[in-house]
């Protein structure tokens, strides 16, 4: 099958031995011949010589999700040889070190493997070991390279920028690129039927993983303290955060810094730090993972109901327990939803991508001090960890922060008695003070039983004054929370619901149906509480297919809990092995229901 | 629970501070806990040293857990912000709140059950970060909310009132803040308000972590004969190794302090802390002689009270970290961030 711009290449390799930049170098090579590229990376938790692979989809029509299908498989991991030779598609290539002659390799008649001595061309040509290993890394991009006709000059570019440095490393590099390249010029037939074509569809585009856009809209959010304990996959948000404060937050004449990174003792310790400082006026946050958010669980409560604005980043991984933790999935809607003991529930955010990660980061802090209550950030591993093509990101010079309900000294002085949790404007947000600012704002902030002007209570109604109010604001949320964002192909009576991560297969999927004559309507949702327009939506259908990553249904779930709709006709589609969900799972799934006997 | 209103009597007479306020403006609620507890003493003893040492009542955090010490914030200074947080966590949220405004004075009132056993993680690790605050155990090894259930602060042999009496090893805050570097520690009772109140002073005004470990009976639960924390049994074994006063910025040095005895440190913001050796072989500014002393009094059966350890020297958390001088809180968010043709400008890498 002959393709242009419509290839998966696989890398296997052993963790640790720096194919992270060989990879990285061959996907940004795509990227910069305006091709849309994007890169997953499928790696052990485990830090030096256990299996890992790196998956660059080239993706000529924008899909930005995984294709489940293999068509180049660089095979440099003897380890699962095997494995990676069977997952090649019909017609596909392999290519492996062919250094050791091998007696038993295993082969396969429906296609092609192709043998290069990437060791031996390395040994022969580099000096010392840890050389000689990394040269072997960028030698198969070379030969890649060649197969797929991606341009020399753009590598050397490439290669140039990196190392604009060390120029002695753009030799050896080139020199290593060249070796490959020019085996496989001369020993395969290049280039491959499936090959790389220059195009114009990344100019105003960036490659860029979530955790990253992240940290990076935390900086500009104008968050000053982070508090957080590593755990994967949420650690490189905070790295990212660092790095950019490091960059910007520094006052140049005294070296002093606007930012306070924390590392904490555990979960519990990060999250109390995050409320001590929003209790202050700050904007704070922390990144986590499920096992994190178990722990976080009391506090979380606690500023539901104390009313402490707090910004939770949550990368999901697999679960249930320490399960799979460099692995994805959308596992935690629920325990996010209801995180706490006693009657709690809180906002969440979906983003589907990197950019999403950006824009709803900045939104959490708004919509955290606006409703002040928690709001999660429901990322995961595949969004946070993999390399996303996404627009360039833009900042609205317009921004105003919004800092909510927050009493100035001025406001203060002028109201006779300031009560903490009165809901004033029917929007069931009581006003705020801070500690420092005016001795009229004084209030003893406490999760116990307290009446609606924040006195300790026992008392039966005025207990039930406050969780009532509660509610309101919960309403106050369902209306002023991102949209879904819904899309009508052909009118249909039946749709697809799914949130995050989830989206880029269901976008793929819809394309793929509608070329089967199954027009399905589709609506992405981007908050909890639903807005009103999610239950309209289900409504209007008989047959509503909801596409999440996690074994239980737990979208559907919410959707039946905090909404009511109709669960005759929700029917879940579930992924949930560990791996990002992809397009044709959703297509079969579809199909699958379709035969028997649903609406389409 | 009671729910009585304190009446708002003004006294003309009574006597004012720095800021022209009385005592009565530092006082809070009426307490609801029982009659001649321990704490209610320690509550008095905060209400004289924040009033005499002039603390803004706005610009005082009360920070506390869950237990009946962690009550206490709402009975003194009413103008003053509280946060009654969860259990055994009060130092996260101190620590959190302080990264945000360094402006505040942070006093951080918890319990032996609250600090030593739910609570041990963070207590330790907030005195790592040499976190600016002063940090009260109102210590009574016992649970009183539960009905009077053994705290990690147990000593050997401590009989409670019903079952068996305590085998485990006792975890002291003061030797466990001496291991782990606490710049300012301080044994007292609640019984003394003489050597209370310039303890708690001296605390307040101290920059870095400040403890104040406070035999605090309960009356209740462990205030009979063969409980080591009673009334009688701190009397009887309570021993002053240090007297110490607290003289303010600016106030001359009056009394006569024979050299050889007096110490006196200055402190970061002028202040003068004079410490008076009772015993002469106590060092308070070495950490092995304290722990050795403490030791040796310890399994004498002596409770070793005074400030038994202060430096000075040591930065505090802000400090460690190389932050600005203003509370992150007063930054406006705008110039926190390099703006639309910077962001632009660095996402080059991501090509």
């Amino acid at each position: 099958m002959a393709t242009v711009n419509d290839v998966v290449i696989k890398i296997a390799t052993v963790n640790g031995t720096g194919s992270a930049s060989a990879n990285g170098l061959l996907r940004k090579s795509i990227f910069r011949m305006g091709v849309p590229v994007v890169g997953k990376n499928y790696f052990p938790s485990n830090i030096q010589g256990l299996p890992t692979w790196y998956e660059i989809r080239v993706t000529g029509n924008g899909y930005q999700s995984r294709s489940n299908r293999v068509d180049v498989m660089v095979a440099m991991n003897a380890q699962t040889y095997a494995k990676d030779l069977a997952e090649v598609e019909p017609g596909g290539w392999l290519i492996y070190d062919s250094t050791w002659p091998r007696s038993t390799l295993l082969d396969r008649d429906d296609i092609t493997v192709i043998g290069i001595p990437f060791s031996r061309l390395c040994n022969e040509n580099f000096q010392g070991a840890r050389a000689r290993i990394l040269m072997k890394n960028i030698a198969y991009v070379g030969a890649v390279a060649a197969l797929l006709d991606i341009d020399l000059d753009v590598i050397t570019a490439l290669l140039e920028e990196t190392f604009a440095a060390k120029a002695h490393l753009i030799d050896s590099n080139m020199q290593a690129i060249r070796l490959g390249y020019d085996y496989a010029s001369e020993n395969a037939t290049c280039p491959l039927p499936m090959k790389v074509e220059a195009m114009d569809a990344t100019a105003d585009s960036i490659i860029i993983d979530g955790n990253t856009a992240a940290g990076l809209a935390c900086m500009y959010a104008g968050a000053t303290v982070g508090a957080w304990y590593p755990i994967t996959p949420s650690t490189s948000l905070m790295d990212s955060f660092r790095d950019f404060c490091a960059k910007y937050r520094v006052d140049p004449e005294t070296g002093k810094r606007t930012y306070c990174i924390i590392q904490a003792e555990d979960e519990l310790a990060a999250i109390g730090m995050v409320l001590g400082a929003a209790w202050n006026g700050a904007r704070s946050f922390t990144p986590t993972s499920g096992p994190g958010i178990s722990l976080m669980s009391e506090f979380i409560g606690f500023a539901y109901y104390a009313e402490i604005p707090t910004v939770i980043f949550n990368v999901q991984r697999t679960g249930p327990s320490t399960g799979m933790p460099t692995r994805t999935q959308q596992c935690d809607l629920l325990s996010c939803a209801y995180a706490s003991h006693g009657d709690t529930k809180h906002v969440l955010l979906f983003p589907a991508d990197p950019g999403e990660c950006f824009t709803m980061a900045l939104d959490a802090f708004d919509k955290a001090e606006r409703l002040q209550t928690p709001v999660m950030v429901m990322s995961d591993l595949d969004i946070g960890m993999n390399d996303w093509m996404i627009p360039e990101l833009e900042w609205d010079e317009n921004y105003v922060p919004d800092r909510g309900k927050v009493l100035s000294a001025e406001q203060l002085e002028e109201i006779e008695k300031f009560h903490r949790y009165l809901d004033v404007d029917g929007d069931g947000i009581p006003y705020r003070s801070l500690p420092g600012v005016h001795p009229k704002g004084s209030y003893f902030t406490r999760g116990s039983g307290h009446t609606k002007f924040g006195a300790y209570t026992e008392d039966s109604d005025a207990y039930q004054d406050v969780i009532d109010r509660l509610l309101v604001k919960w309403e106050t949320a369902r209306a002023i929370l991102p949209k879904p964002a819904i899309r009508y192909s052909k009118f249909n009576t039946a749709a697809i619901i799914s949130i995050g991560s989830s989206d880029g297969a269901c976008i793929e999927a819809l394309d793929r149906l509608e070329q089967q004559n199954v027009g399905l309507n589709y609506c992405r949702i981007r908050a909890f509480p639903f807005a009103d327009e999610v239950a309209e939506f289900i409504e209007q259908h008989e047959v509503v297919y909801v596409v999440e990553q996690n074994r239980d249904g737990q979208l559907r779930t919410l959707l039946i809990n905090d909404i009511d709709a109709d669960q005759t006709k929700l029917v879940s589609l579930l992924h949930y092995n560990g791996m990002p969900i992809n397009a044709g799972f959703v297509v079969e799934s579809v199909l699958k229901e379709i035969a028997k006997g649903r609406a389409a | 629970m009671s729910f009585i209103a304190k009446p708002n009597v003004s006294h003309p007479g009574m006597p004012k501070n720095s800021l022209g306020l009385s005592q009565r403006d530092y006082e809070g609620t009426v307490s609801t806990l029982c009659a001649g507890c321990g704490h209610d003493s320690v509550t008095a003893a905060i209400i004289q040293a924040v009033f005499e040492l002039g603390i803004e009542p706005h610009m005082l955090a009360k920070m506390s857990g869950i237990g009946c010490s962690s009550k206490t914030p709402a009975y003194f200074v009413s103008q003053a912000h509280g946060f009654n947080s969860v259990h055994g966590r009060m130092p996260s949220v101190t620590t959190g709140a302080n990264a945000a405004n360094r402006d505040l004075t942070y006093i951080g009132v918890s319990g032996d059950g609250d600090s030593l056993s739910i609570g041990v993680g963070q207590f330790v690790h907030a005195i790592r970060r040499n976190l600016n605050m002063c940090y009260v155990i109102e210590n009574n090894g016992v649970y009183g909310l539960t009905k009077g259930q053994f705290s990690a602060s147990a000593d050997i042999g401590s009989k409670p009132k019903k079952g068996q009496p305590n085998l485990q090893e006792p975890i002291d805050a003061v030797s466990t803040a001496l291991s782990l570097g606490a710049t300012y520690i301080a044994r007292s009772f609640s019984g003394d308000k003489e050597q209370l109140v310039p303890l708690l002073k001296g605390a307040l005004m101290h920059r870095g972590f400040a403890l104040v470990d406070i035999v605090s009976p309960c009356v209740t639960f462990n205030d009979h004969e063969g409980s080591t924390k009673s009334y009688a049994h701190t009397r009887q074994f309570y021993h002053n190794v240090i007297n110490m006063d607290y003289i303010p910025p600016r106030e001359e040095i009056k009394a006569a302090y024979d050299d050889g005895e007096a110490m006196p440190i200055e402190m970061h913001d002028g202040s003068t802390i004079v410490l008076r050796k009772i015993d002469r072989e106590y060092e308070p500014t070495s950490r092995a002689a304290s722990f050795k002393y403490l030791r040796e009094r310890f399994n004498a059966g002596e409770i070793t009270t005074g400030l038994l350890y202060l430096d000075e020297s040591r930065a505090e958390m802000h400090e460690l970290m190389g932050n600005v001088d203003t509370p992150l809180t007063q930054l406006p968010l705008d110039e926190l961030h390099p703006g639309k043709e910077e962001l632009k400008k660095l996402q080059s890498r991501y090509r």
